[in-house]
Parts: structure tokens; sequence; C-alpha cells
């Protein structure tokens, strides 16, 4: 029978290379799937570049990966944050590469690596400094500005229920970038509260196809759902 | 009398059309959201991906939930009739020319409307731009909350911006806490006066202002 559902996060994780692209789901904690994060920072996988919207909060999770020198590349759309010393130590002694993107770029051109498209011209950024030594072109009067796709070897995403196809929901906000990123990895690996039996998610909400997903380990309810 | 932020915020309410949607950036722009008229139907949209942003748990008198946040990270309530999506679609929605207005603050507005608002250009500062630069080209008109000049006394509203552009002549008027200007192409005009006199603007920011 297919199965997408793997053991532990160990399994989860297993194989990620040196070297390797890894997008990581959420925005700020919401929807940031710390279990597979803490789980690849134990698998210990080495210079990575980092695709995730900030660059690490206090001292967990991506900032942790940061810390123990496993990330040679952060692209991100918003690094600087009032906890993110990790990242702004590393940065200010040179010792993690920074490619600022426009947030709605980063999920533009995600959504572009997961969808085939091999870059696309938008209007964000022209006539900045994000947009140097890019492309432009003036298409029915309006610059654009050309942006390549993403895609990546791994995404770690941070959803709410999945099923053993690899179906998966989300909660509220917690959705931002897991759904495109998940298109646009080869290795996309999701962490779930529960797993659900095949059937329970109606067809209509399902947001992420099982398509898009290799690997779904469930870690628990997240705290603010356990009722006391 | 100058405007305080808040008598600030109250007045770009009243100016948001009947039945908009709206963006508010972080910081300042959020205190629009208490001084919109419940009558006037606005929807307010956060680009971490909701429609229907209610207030914040505490005024709503709910529980915070860490999985509901606005883009300035902080938790919020959802109204009914509220929609959840994800990034592409969110900025898709603001790239697209769907919202009605998006109101930011700002380091610098120029004349013609450039924006300056993510960098200060310092060589230390970490770049960081997140959303910046999607708003400032997204919605069919784009609005600056600021005070008129820096702490030190310059003017925000400069002929040109000397600080990183987020967006080239995004900008189409500036709520400050001295006067309301409208810029663009054809340079900035005084839309209404709080406090000084049309001298005193020109004074204040070195720019030969002319009123509508």
């Amino acid at each position: 029978m297919r199965t997408k559902i793997v053991a532990d996060v160990a399994a989860a994780l297993d194989g990620v290379a040196d070297g390797s692209m890894v997008l990581i789901g959420g925005f700020g904690l919401a929807g940031h799937p710390i279990a597979l994060i803490d789980g690849l920072l134990e698998q210990g996988a080495r210079d990575l570049t980092i695709v995730c919207n900030n660059a690490g909060n206090g001292d967990h999770g991506v900032a942790a990966l940061l810390r123990e020198g496993r990330v040679r590349k952060v692209v991100c759309s918003f690094p600087r944050q009032a906890d993110s010393y990790v990242f702004d130590a590393l940065y200010r002694a040179g010792k993690v590469e920074l490619e600022v993107v426009p947030q709605g770029n980063l999920a533009e051109r995600i959504r572009a690596g997961g969808a085939g498209i091999g870059g696309f011209f938008s209007p964000t950024g022209v006539g900045t400094m994000l947009a140097e030594g890019k492309e432009t072109r003036v298409i029915d009067g309006r610059s654009y500005v050309l942006e390549s796709p993403i895609h990546a070897d791994v995404a770690l995403l941070g959803a709410y229920l999945g099923d053993r196809l690899g179906n998966l929901v989300y909660r509220k906000t917690s959705r931002n970038f897991n759904p495109v990123m998940a298109s646009a990895a080869t290795t996309s690996i999701a962490q779930v509260d529960r797993v659900v039996e095949v059937g329970a998610l109606d067809p209509e909400a399902v947001v992420t196809p099982g398509i898009f997903v290799d690997r779904v380990v469930a870690v628990g309810d997240r705290p603010w759902l356990v009722s006391a | 009398m100058t405007l305080d932020r808040d008598k600030l915020a109250a007045r770009i309410a009243a100016d948001i059309p009947y039945g908009a949607y709206v963006n508010l950036g972080i910081g300042a722009p959020t205190l629009i959201a208490d001084h919109l008229d419940p009558a006037a139907d606005v929807i307010l949209h956060t680009e971490n991906g909701l429609l229907g942003m209610g207030p914040t748990p505490a005024t709503a008198g709910v529980e915070v939930d860490p999985d509901l946040i606005n883009a300035g990270k902080l938790p919020v309530t959802a109204l009914p009739g509220a929609s959840y999506f994800d990034n592409a679609i969110s900025f898709g929605m603001m790239r697209g020319g769907h919202l009605d207005v998006c109101v930011l603050g700002a380091f610098q507005v120029s004349v013609t409307g450039d924006l300056a608002n993510w960098h200060t250009g310092a060589p230390d500062a970490i770049p960081a731009v997140g959303g910046a630069m999607d708003l400032a080209i997204g919605a069919k008109q784009v609005w600056v909350m600021m005070d008129l000049l820096t702490k030190e006394g310059a003017s925000k509203l400069v002929s040109a911006c000397s600080y990183p552009l987020t967006g080239v002549g995004c900008v189409a008027r500036v709520y400050t806490d001295h006067a309301v200007f409208e810029v663009g192409a054809s340079g900035a005009r005084v839309l209404e006066r709080f406090d000084a006199t049309l001298e005193k603007l020109r004074e204040l920011t070195g720019l030969g202002l002319e009123e509508s």
C-alpha cells in the first residue's frame, strides 16, 4: 500500500546531503517546521543553503543551524528581527552569505520553481538596489525585472494534518510559504500534528495535494491545541 | 496644532473609500484600523496570508492563537467571512492590483512619489526588505503616513530620496503631522494644512510647494 508516512523525524530527514538547498516554511514561527529543523541539526548535513522568509529567531530552529555552522548561505526577505542575533553576528563576521529577496518575489520564484516556469518579469524592485544587474524590460509601458525560479533539493514543511498519500492542510496564517515550497523541491518533507485516515480530509479543502509531498511525519499536537 | 499619531490615523481612516480592500503597513499605519467605521465595510489584508483581519485577541476577547498573526508577527483575529491563502496568492493580490489602498511608513518620499522605507543605506545595516517593495508597487493607491520632519528637523518629503529606494514613483499621497501632500509626476502639492501656513511648509521642507 502506498504510504508516505515515516516513523520518525530521523527517517524523514534520511539522505539530506551536504551542500543541499533547503526550503523551510514558516513566517516567523507560524508554520515553521521546528521538529524537522531540530532533526536536521541532529542529522548533521552541512554547507546548506537555506531559503526561508526569516533568518532564525532566538536560539532554536534556523538560528541553531546557523550557530552550529551548518549554513553557507541564507536566501530570505527579512533576516533582521528583534531576536535574530545569531544570524546578525555571523553576517557581520562575514561567516554567512545573504541574498535578500522581496517577499512576493521570493514566493513567486519558488512557485515558478515548482510550476516549471523558467523565470518571470516582476514589477517589484524595479529601480532599486535589489534589481541591480538584472535584466529589465518594458511591457505595455510598465517596467519589470527578470526573476529566476528557485528549485531546491529539500523542502521542510510545517503543516497541520496529513494523510498517507501526502495530502496536507494547514492552520490559519501558518500556511504562508509552505504550499509553494512543497511543490519546488526534489524531496518535500512535511511535519504534521497528526496523520489522519485517507478520506478524512475533504478533497475540496486539501491545500497541498499529495503529489507534491514525499514524506510525512507526525510530531504531535502543537502545544496551544492540547486541551488542559 | 500638528496632528498626533492617533489623530492622523483617524484622518487617514476617513479618506479610505467605502468597501475598500486595504493593507496597513507595519508600525504607525496599523493604528488606522482602530479608526475605521464598521459601516465603511473595509476589508483588511495582511500579506502573510489573510483577508478579513480583525482586531487583536485582547480587543476581541479571545485567546491568542500563535497560528494567527499579522505581517508584524503579532497576534490578530479573523473576522467572519475571512479567508486564508499562501504567500504566492497573497502577493499576487498585491502585485495584480487587487488591493485598493496600502498605507506605509517611510524614511523619505520624493515629490515625484519615490519611496524609501526599507534600508538606511548605513554600511553596517543588515538589509531586510520583507514585503515592502511588493507593497510599494502593489496597490491601486499607495499612501504614506509619516512625521514631516526627522528628529533632527530635516524634511522627509524631499526633492530626491537619499536613502535606497523601495519603489519608483509609487506614492500618491503623504499624510504627515503638519499637512497632507499629493505627490507624483507633476510634483508635490499641499492638499490640506493642519497647523502651518503654506510659507511655513515651504520653509520646513525647502520645497517650492503650491496648494492644490
